[in-house]
Formats: structure tokens, C-alpha cells, sequence
């Protein structure tokens, strides 16, 4: 310790901690990263010129959004939103009382092993297929219409709500359940009065979370005819209406919103 | 406390007469709300291919099994480009969201009555559409290809990532940034030294996040002509190719479950 002076202290300068602290895996990284770029960049083909002759039709659209266009194609809009209004409220009804069950099926506190792998397992299939991948089979096999829309997000609630619900079941304090059962409850007394009430609110926000994204997906079912306001934003798109297709978005826009803000106070009121 | 008087013996509820009146007519308005939207729904169905859906069903498993492995030599380049188009997307995002994210939040923003309402607007829009529907717009804007995928993606996630990351810079510790301040640092300094590295665990994660759920969603992107393996897939159906269709889900599947389990090690590490 006496051999270090205080000038060799001193004349090293203090340099931020890197963030990846293993020099050789950061520098792997950083070589890595440059040469994957070098990679992508030489082989996407950006024609330019199309570009460019395309920034008028953008501009086009940007202006569009100052002077939406509501009337003239408002019977289409109107039924294309109701349609994707009612495919959402159907879908998450039908979802989130078939991801109960099987949320408390996957958690391992409070399921068996062989029903805990068979809903995990559904869960599984559900998460890793899309909603638009889903919809395209689901439109083969049922025909074109809100049927195929309306199972498609159903199935896609259930991975998404059943796996958050059963963390949060896994999640819970033990004590309260054990209190409700040492009082002699049934099995279902003791979901009802023991686990119930501490994933209530969780999963109350989680719903309304959930209907939030089925709008925002019911909106894009429509390009591959499942119903919903996406076929007449296509529509739009094809006709080069940009008033109409700025309306269009401007309503999912505002839908979203408000379904954000009503989400925002029941959870602010339930937790 | 609600009890219900049955003789003498005192029972007791769990909520009151009132309180429970006022749950059922919920339950009823919510079940009235329900079938109507099924009526709505079953409308619009033909319920004759609906019947006829299990052979239907039948019909296109015994089409597509076994996968056409041999086409796999083909989609070596569409997984690259659905590669490229999450990745490059991602990039532009991050690029674009962390000014946003910086005058999102109520910490950092330089004006909490003028800008940031419009750095949440920015949020709120960008969010609020489908990737599917940006793509469907640039792709009339700049042409067909894989760069109006990487847009696509890039404007959808400036929303997501922006959101995340104002909320982390929310909750930074104050009492680091004050450290900072008081060896005299100028306004930059503090952001470099004060808040960047209490914020950049939860910028990598949200990076590796999104990177994830961008690659599921380039996936698709070809289904409107952005790009990527979507293009393969949607060539597929439309000449009724089933084999193949199925050996593309395959490859998707496979895709989707190794950026999950990325982004999963990624996460882990960091956190």
C-alpha cells in the first residue's frame, strides 16, 4: 500500500463503470452488433426514388388527418366499429370466463401436476400463436364474418389472462387460504373466500387491460375477413381515401384513449 | 357487519341485501349486453359452414401434414429480412422513443403544460395502432418492401418503448441526481451521470422486450406486402399451397420461441 504515492492516485482519471462488466463478452457484443448492421444494411434494397415520389402522397396523408372525413362513408365506418365493438365485448366476456378455470388450473399452488401441464399447455399453444395467424385459420375453417374475429381474440385472451392470472395466484399469501381452510371450507368455498379475494383486483385490471388490446386487435382482424373496422380501413387504403382512412384512425385512436382512461380509474378504484 | 337473521341464529353474509341486489342487476345488464353482441355476431354467420367446420378442419389438416421440409431452402432470405425488419425497427424506435420518453416525464420534461402533452400524444397514437395498419399506410406512402416494414415496426414501438422508459425515469432515485447536482454539473452532466445509469438496466430490458415482440409481429407484416416471411406465407394460401403453410407456421413458431427464450436470458442477466 506505501509503494502506491499519492500522485500515481491522482493521475488516473475516475472513467463510469461499463455496463457489461465482462470486457471480452462486451467487446464480442459490440463487434458482433457493428457487423450484424454492416450485414442488414447491405442487404435491404431501399429503391429511393420510390421514396421519394411517395413523400407527396405522405404529406398527403399528414394533411388528411387536419380534415377527416366522417360522412361521406359513415354507414361503413358505423358498422365496421360496431362490428369490431361487439366482436370485443363477445370475445372478452367468453375469454376471460374460460381463462379463469384454466388460470387456476396452471397454478401450481393450488392444481395438481397433470391438470397443471395440460392448462399450461394450452397457455403455451395460445401465447405463441398470433392473433393474425389464428385468424387466418379460424377464416379458412369457419368462413369469412365476426365468427372467425370473435374466436380468434376469445383464444387469445385466454393465453394472455390465464398466465398472468395464475402468476398472480402463485404469487398470493398462503396464510389467508390456510385460514379459510382450517375453518372446514369446501374446495370451492376455499377459492371463493380464500384465493378469490386477493387476485381479485389483479385480475379485474388485467380484464379491462385485456379489452383495451382486443380492440386495438379487432381493428386488423378485418384485413384477413374476420370482421371489424379493418376491412374498411383497407378499403380506404386501396381507394387512396386518405379523409376517410385519417377518420377511421382518428376513432380507434379515441377509442383506445378513452378505454385507457376508464381502465386507469377502475384500477385506481378496485386496488 | 351484513348478517342475515334466520330465528335467533344470526348468519353471516358477505354483503349486504342491498349490495347484492345492486351485483345481480350488473351481472343481468352485463349478460343483457353480452347477447345481444352473440345475436349481432350470429347474424352475420353462416352457420351452415360453421356446422360443416369440423370437416373443413379435417379437410385442411390431412392437406397440410405432412410440411413440404424440401421449401425450407427457400425462406432462408424471408427469415433474414423478418430478422432485420424487428431488429432495424427496434433500433429506430429506441433512437426516436428516448427524447420522447425524456419529455414525457414529469422528472425531466422541460415544460409540463405545453410539452408534455404532446410527447403523450405521440405515445398514445404510436401505441394505439397496429403494426399491421402502419404497415398497410407506408406501404402506400413509400412502396411495397422490406423498408416499410422497419418503419412500420419502428413507429409502433416508439410508443411502447417511450411509455416503459418514461415511467422508469419517473421513478428514478432523486437523491443520486441531487449528488450529481451539487458538484456544480451542468444540465447535461447530470442527465449523463445522475440519470442514465439509474435508467439503463430498464432500457436494456425494454429494448430486448420489444425486440421480442417485434419479431412476432415482422412475422406477419408480409401478409400486406411489407416484407419478411409474411410474403412466403400469404403466396402460400393464396395458391391454396397448404404443405407449405404449414411448414412457414412451423418455421414462425420455432422463431417466436427462440426470441422468447432471448429476450428471457437477456432479462435475466440484467436484472
Amino acid at each position: 500500500m506505501s509503494d502506491v504515492t499519492l500522485d500515481q492516485m491522482l493521475g488516473k482519471s475516475w472513467r463510469k463503470p461499463a455496463f457489461v462488466k465482462n470486457a471480452a463478452l462486451r467487446w464480442t457484443l459490440i463487434v458482433g452488433f457493428v457487423v450484424y448492421l454492416i450485414a442488414a444494411y447491405l442487404t435491404i434494397e431501399v429503391d429511393w426514388g420510390r421514396v421519394y415520389v411517395g413523400l407527396d402522397r405522405g404529406w398527403a396523408f399528414v394533411l388528411a388527418f387536419t380534415s377527416p372525413d366522417f360522412t361521406s362513408r359513415w354507414s361503413d365506418i358505423w358498422s365496421g366499429l360496431l362490428e369490431s365493438i361487439v366482436m370485443t365485448v363477445a370475445a372478452s366476456v367468453v375469454g376471460i370466463a374460460i381463462s379463469i378455470p384454466i388460470g387456476l388450473g396452471a397454478a401450481r399452488n393450488i392444481a395438481p401436476l397433470p391438470v397443471y401441464m395440460i392448462c399450461r399447455g394450452i397457455v403455451a399453444i395460445s401465447r405463441a400463436l398470433q392473433e393474425i395467424i389464428v385468424a387466418i385459420l379460424l377464416v379458412a375453417i369457419f368462413g369469412f364474418g365476426p365468427l372467425a374475429g370473435f374466436l380468434t381474440l376469445s383464444f387469445a385472451t385466454i393465453g394472455f389472462l390465464s398466465k398472468l392470472l395464475a402468476e398472480d395466484i402463485e404469487a398470493m399469501d398462503r396464510v389467508q387460504a390456510e385460514a379459510i381452510k382450517a375453518s372446514g371450507a369446501r374446495w370451492t368455498q376455499w377459492i371463493n373466500y380464500g384465493v378469490q379475494p386477493q387476485v381479485m383486483p389483479r385480475l379485474v385490471g388485467l380484464s379491462i387491460y385485456r379489452i383495451d388490446i382486443n380492440f386495438r386487435e379487432s381493428a386488423i382482424l378485418g384485413l384477413v375477413g374476420a370482421g371489424g373496422i379493418g376491412a374498411t380501413l383497407n378499403t380506404a387504403f386501396d381507394r387512396y381515401e386518405y379523409d376517410t382512412a385519417a377518420a377511421i384512425l382518428l376513432l380507434i385512436i379515441g377509442i383506445v384513449m378513452a378505454l385507457e382512461y376508464l381502465s386507469g380509474i377502475v384500477r385506481a378504484r378496485v386496488q | 357487519m351484513p348478517v342475515l337473521a334466520r330465528g335467533d341464529a344470526q348468519i353471516w353474509r358477505r354483503r349486504t341485501a342491498r349490495e347484492s341486489l345492486t351485483r345481480a342487476f350488473g351481472w343481468l345488464l352485463g349478460l343483457a349486453v353480452f347477447a345481444v353482441c352473440w345475436l349481432m355476431i350470429s347474424a352475420k354467420t353462416t352457420w351452415f359452414f360453421v356446422f360443416d367446420a369440423p370437416r373443413i378442419a379435417g379437410d385442411i389438416w390431412t392437406r397440410a401434414t405432412p410440411p413440404r421440409w424440401e421449401y425450407i431452402t427457400q425462406l432462408g432470405r424471408p427469415i433474414w429480412d423478418t430478422l432485420n425488419i424487428a431488429t432495424l425497427g427496434t433500433l429506430i424506435a429506441l433512437c426516436l422513443a428516448v427524447p420522447v420518453a425524456f419529455l414525457a416525464a414529469r422528472n425531466t420534461t422541460p415544460s409540463a403544460l405545453f410539452i408534455r402533452p404532446v410527447a403523450l400524444l405521440i405515445i398514445v397514437s404510436t401505441r394505439s395502432i397496429n403494426s399491421l395498419i402502419w404497415a398497410l399506410l407506408l406501404i402506400a406512402i413509400i412502396g411495397p418492401g422490406v423498408f416499410a416494414g422497419v418503419i412500420a415496426i419502428a413507429i409502433r414501438s416508439i410508443g411502447f418503448c417511450a411509455k416503459l422508459l418514461y415511467e422508469a425515469i419517473e421513478e428514478i432515485d432523486q437523491t443520486q441526481v441531487e449528488a450529481i447536482t451539487a458538484t456544480g454539473a451542468s444540465r447535461w452532466q447530470v442527465m449523463a451521470y445522475g440519470i442514465v445509469p439509474q435508467i439503463l438496466p430498464a432500457f436494456a430490458g425494454i429494448a430486448v422486450f420489444r425486440w421480442d415482440i417485434n419479431i412476432r409481429e415482422s412475422t406477419v407484416l408480409g401478409l400486406v406486402g411489407a416484407g419478411g416471411i409474411g410474403l412466403q406465407l400469404s403466396a402460400s394460401l393464396n395458391v391454396l399451397a397448404w404443405p407449405q403453410v404449414s411448414l412457414i407456421l412451423i418455421v414462425i413458431l420455432v422463431a417466436v420461441v427462440i426470441s422468447e427464450w432471448v429476450s428471457a436470458k437477456v432479462r435475466g442477466a440484467i436484472i
